[in-house]
């Protein structure tokens, strides 16, 4: 066995008071591929984020070659060939991809920049990667692989030792990804460690020499990929006990109250089809980019979007916003801070915004605003040091409960909660599966979007899930279990072909 | 950065105050400056030839803010000022051979600036918010239009209002009631208006929503694009309300009518405490930028200390210090 080339010794990571990463052990030795899974939230990037340098870990330490390597930022790692390519890309947008490739280590002769041999260079390195795009191409002009695969040229263009890759293959198609497994391969056999991330876990048997699994910041199973199969992987990465976080299930009626049939919305979803039964809280779920969030805003207008949508009966226009709220129909966005609330505005303004006409007549009646808002304090359990507060300034548990009263002061009777409880701590989460219980209660029918499989399995009786811009399947009571979902949000066992 | 907000949060309380009452302090000021000075600064004749001749950006400023507020800019109200003030009394002098020196003609002619703007106004809103072009460059294009029409209407010189009308419209710039020119009434308007509309109703909030972040507006289902179209439309009309209060002074437009108008409007609003970028806005704080611009000017025309020829210069100052004071105001919020 080779000694590792990056280990982490016992390390561990808190962000102010909340530990995500517990006493974390690990290694990466040269010449394997090794793969990280686990579900979102687990601490794969954090824990990748510690050996490329960009973080550094609150205990334990990192090792270079046996060595204690306190990296103090990423340009040390990358000095020391440790690179790490992110999950949103770090390209300039305006510069040509020969400029990205070289960007910072330009090749000079004398004082001049060396075109013509950068030219060359990332005309070759983007050749091996089969992306044809010529050197001279501004980076906004290419498609999202390509961006990709530039970011792997870039990697590759220096003396890498240590390659980490966070979901690189998120943004590109099946015979994409094998191109990139090739130039992987290929690294691999010169000597160099790979570390990558992926939810799709046919992937992972196909390129990854060894596993590692996490679970809510711990390692909780390690080894070769041969001692792994896919189901044994999906098994490892869940398995969590969420008895009482959540209120009892419920079913919904007979009646159908939305019905959306094959609904296509440019670029993100195709053929989507679904139905939603009144009083019932219906799941959506699938790994994130799966076109859930762009499904669900296209059935409500705020996405160009083909296909037809029924609403209590009759047909929902496309693209139009204003007339789905009117109609009932509201989508509560998963983007609190860029397009949920208005950071720098108080409470009032926020909370009566979707439906300030009916306030205004034509002068806004501030007292009848005032006590709207009083009312959403008390309804949501709003807790605020002052009214005049501004939103941002709000905690994340409180600023989810104002975009709450917001959307449910619209009074719809489809409402569209998109990840429910991101970024908030357990006892809110817990209050808020309360409320969204007690709106179903109230007879409104209640979709949820959302990447925590507890929270679709402890809240909905009946979860489509999405895989690939494609409604992969559908499962209904004692069928929605973690295992269910992984496979279908992983591409295994689609049901596509059965369910049409 | 983490260090200067704490910084600035500490002190709050205060710095929201002054953000609040800068501009008044600063017109307070200048009051004060202007009357040590002169004798003549408060005297009636003074007062009214100073608000009358900001009548004209003032009214202008009040759209502006509407624009501003909502995140956009307009470059092109001087311009387009020029052109309707050309337009206006070109098609008083057709008019007067067949329907002679009358009030009809005067009538048509208001008729024809308030339409004018509103179309100019949205053409630019139309752009802006359909054509998806950054309003910048899209005013900056109507600006350079709206330049070149009046120029070519005018053949290169002046366009003149027909003698005989001129003596029957003077009386709308020159003329009251109890004593108050008409420009400067129709400027309180304006301004009364304005402010009720932006702090007391819908589309006010509604421009404030947009400018703070346009995401969320949408989101809110808050009718982005035409509430933007409409800012343009209003700043139109109240560019032709403008240019009906101005026609009469003069009786005439040319190349250089309505010069450097944006600049100063924009100014106003600015220092009037509007937020650049968008998302706060407060009319009556344009007002006041409008009167401690004018002031300047007035102040320096009365007295010989300073070089009239420098009032840009200070005016320059102002405008900067008034961004500055902004900032330390918004880091503290």
């Amino acid at each position: 066995m080779t000694a590792p080339t990056l280990a982490l010794h016992d390390v561990s990571k808190s962000f102010g008071p909340i530990e995500v990463l517990h006493g974390v052990d690990f290694d990466l030795r040269p010449g394997e591929v090794h793969a990280l899974i686990g579900e979102n939230g687990a601490g794969k990037s954090t824990m990748m984020k510690i050996l490329g340098g960009y973080l550094s870990p609150t205990g334990g330490e990192v090792r270079l070659d046996g060595q204690r390597a306190a990296f103090s930022d990423s340009a040390e790692a990358e000095a020391a060939g440790v690179i790490m390519i992110h999950q949103e890309f770090n390209l300039a947008d305006h510069l040509s991809v020969e400029q990205n490739v070289f960007l910072g280590r330009e090749i000079r002769r004398g004082i001049f920049l060396d075109h013509k041999t950068m030219q060359a260079k990332s005309r070759d390195l983007m050749e091996a990667l089969e992306a044809r795009v010529p050197p001279r191409t501004r980076v906004s002009d290419i498609s999202v692989p390509e961006k990709q695969m530039v970011e792997i040229a870039k990697a590759l263009s220096r003396n890498v030792r240590v390659l980490i890759m966070d979901e690189p293959t998120a943004v590109l198609t099946g015979a994409e990804a094998r191109v990139l497994f090739k130039q992987v391969r290929r690294l691999r056999d010169e000597g160099a460690a790979i570390l990558f991330t992926s939810h799709k876990l046919d992937e992972v048997s196909e390129i990854a020499d060894r596993v590692t699994v996490l679970r809510d910041g711990a390692v909780v199973a390690q080894g070769g990929i041969d001692e792994f199969t896919e189901d044994a992987m999906a098994t490892a990465m869940v398995g969590r006990d969420v008895s009482d976080l959540f209120p009892a299930k419920r079913a919904g009626g007979d009646e159908i109250i939305l019905e959306a049939a094959h609904v296509d919305v440019p670029g993100h979803v195709t053929g989507a089809s679904l139905s939603l039964r009144k009083g019932e809280i219906l799941g959506i779920g699938g790994l994130v980019g799966a076109g859930r969030t762009e499904l669900m805003e296209g059935l409500v207008g705020l996405r160009p979007r083909t296909g037809t949508v029924t609403l209590k009966g009759t047909s929902l226009p496309g693209g139009d916003v204003a007339c789905a709220r009117r109609r009932g129909f509201v989508y509560l966005t998963e983007d609190r801070k860029g397009a949920g609330l208005l950071l720098d505005k108080s409470l009032t303004e926020n909370l009566t915004l979707p439906v300030l006409h009916r306030y205004a007549r034509p002068l806004i009646d501030r007292k009848a605003e005032a006590a709207a808002l009083d009312k959403a304090i008390t309804d949501f359990d709003i807790r605020v040091p002052s009214r005049d507060v501004k939103v941002g300034n709000l905690s994340g548990g409180n600023q989810q409960k104002l975009l709450l009263a917001k959307t449910m002061l619209c009074d719809p009777d489809v409402v569209v909660i998109d990840e429910p409880t991101r970024g908030i701590d357990i006892g809110t989460k817990q209050q808020i599966y309360t409320l969204i219980h007690r709106l179903a209660e109230e007879g409104r029918s209640i979709i949820v979007i959302s990447s925590e499989m507890p929270e679709l399995i402890g809240l909905c009786n009946r979860v489509y899930v999405m895989h690939g811009g494609h409604v992969a399947g559908e499962l209904t009571g004692s069928e929605v279990t973690e295992d269910n979902v992984i496979r279908l949000a992983t591409g295994l066992g689609s049901q596509r072909e059965d369910a049409a | 950065m983490s260090t200067a907000s704490t910084n600035a949060g500490a002190r709050r309380g205060m710095k929201i105050d002054l953000h609040v009452l800068g501009p008044i302090l600063a017109l307070v000021a200048l009051i004060g400056i202007g009357i040590a000075l002169n004798s003549n600064f408060l005297s009636y004749g003074n007062i009214t030839n100073v608000l009358a001749r900001s009548a004209f950006i003032g009214i202008i400023a009040v759209g502006m803010t509407f624009v501003i507020t909502a995140g956009g800019l307009d470059l092109s109200v001087g311009s387009m000022a020029a052109f309707i003030a050309g337009l206006m009394i070109l098609c008083m002098n057709l008019l007067v051979p067949s329907m002679g020196q009358s009030l009809g003609v005067i009538l048509i002619g208001i008729a024809v600036a308030l339409a004018a703007g509103l179309v100019a106004g949205a053409i630019n809103g139309l752009l802006v918010t359909r054509a998806g072009i950054e309003a910048f460059i899209v005013t900056l294009g109507t600006m350079g239009i709206y330049r070149s029409l009046v120029t070519w209407l005018a053949d290169g010189g002046t366009l003149s209002l027909d003698y005989g009308m001129r003596e029957l419209y003077r009386p709308v710039y020159y003329d009251g009631i109890l004593g108050v020119s008409w420009p400067i009434i129709v400027f309180a308007i304006v301004a009364i208006l304005g402010e009720i509309v932006m702090r007391h109703t819908a589309f006010g909030r509604h421009c404030a929503a947009i400018g703070s972040n346009e995401t969320v507006a949408r989101y809110s289902t808050v009718a982005v694009t035409r509430v933007k179209t409409l800012t343009y439309i209003l700043l139109g009309c109240l560019v032709g309300v403008a240019v009906v209060m101005y026609v009469p002074r003069l009786g005439s437009a040319s190349a250089s009518t309505g010069l450097l108008w944006e600049l100063e409007a924009i100014a106003a609003v600015i220092i009037g405490g509007t937020v650049l970028k968008g998302g706060f806005g407060r009319v009556w704080g344009t007002v006041v930028g409008v009167l401690i611009l004018s002031l300047i000017g007035n102040i320096l025309n009365l007295t010989d200390m300073v070089s009239p020829y420098l009032n840009g210069a200070i005016q320059g100052v102002i405008i900067i210090l008034a961004v500055v004071l902004q900032r330390k105001g918004s880091t503290a919020t």
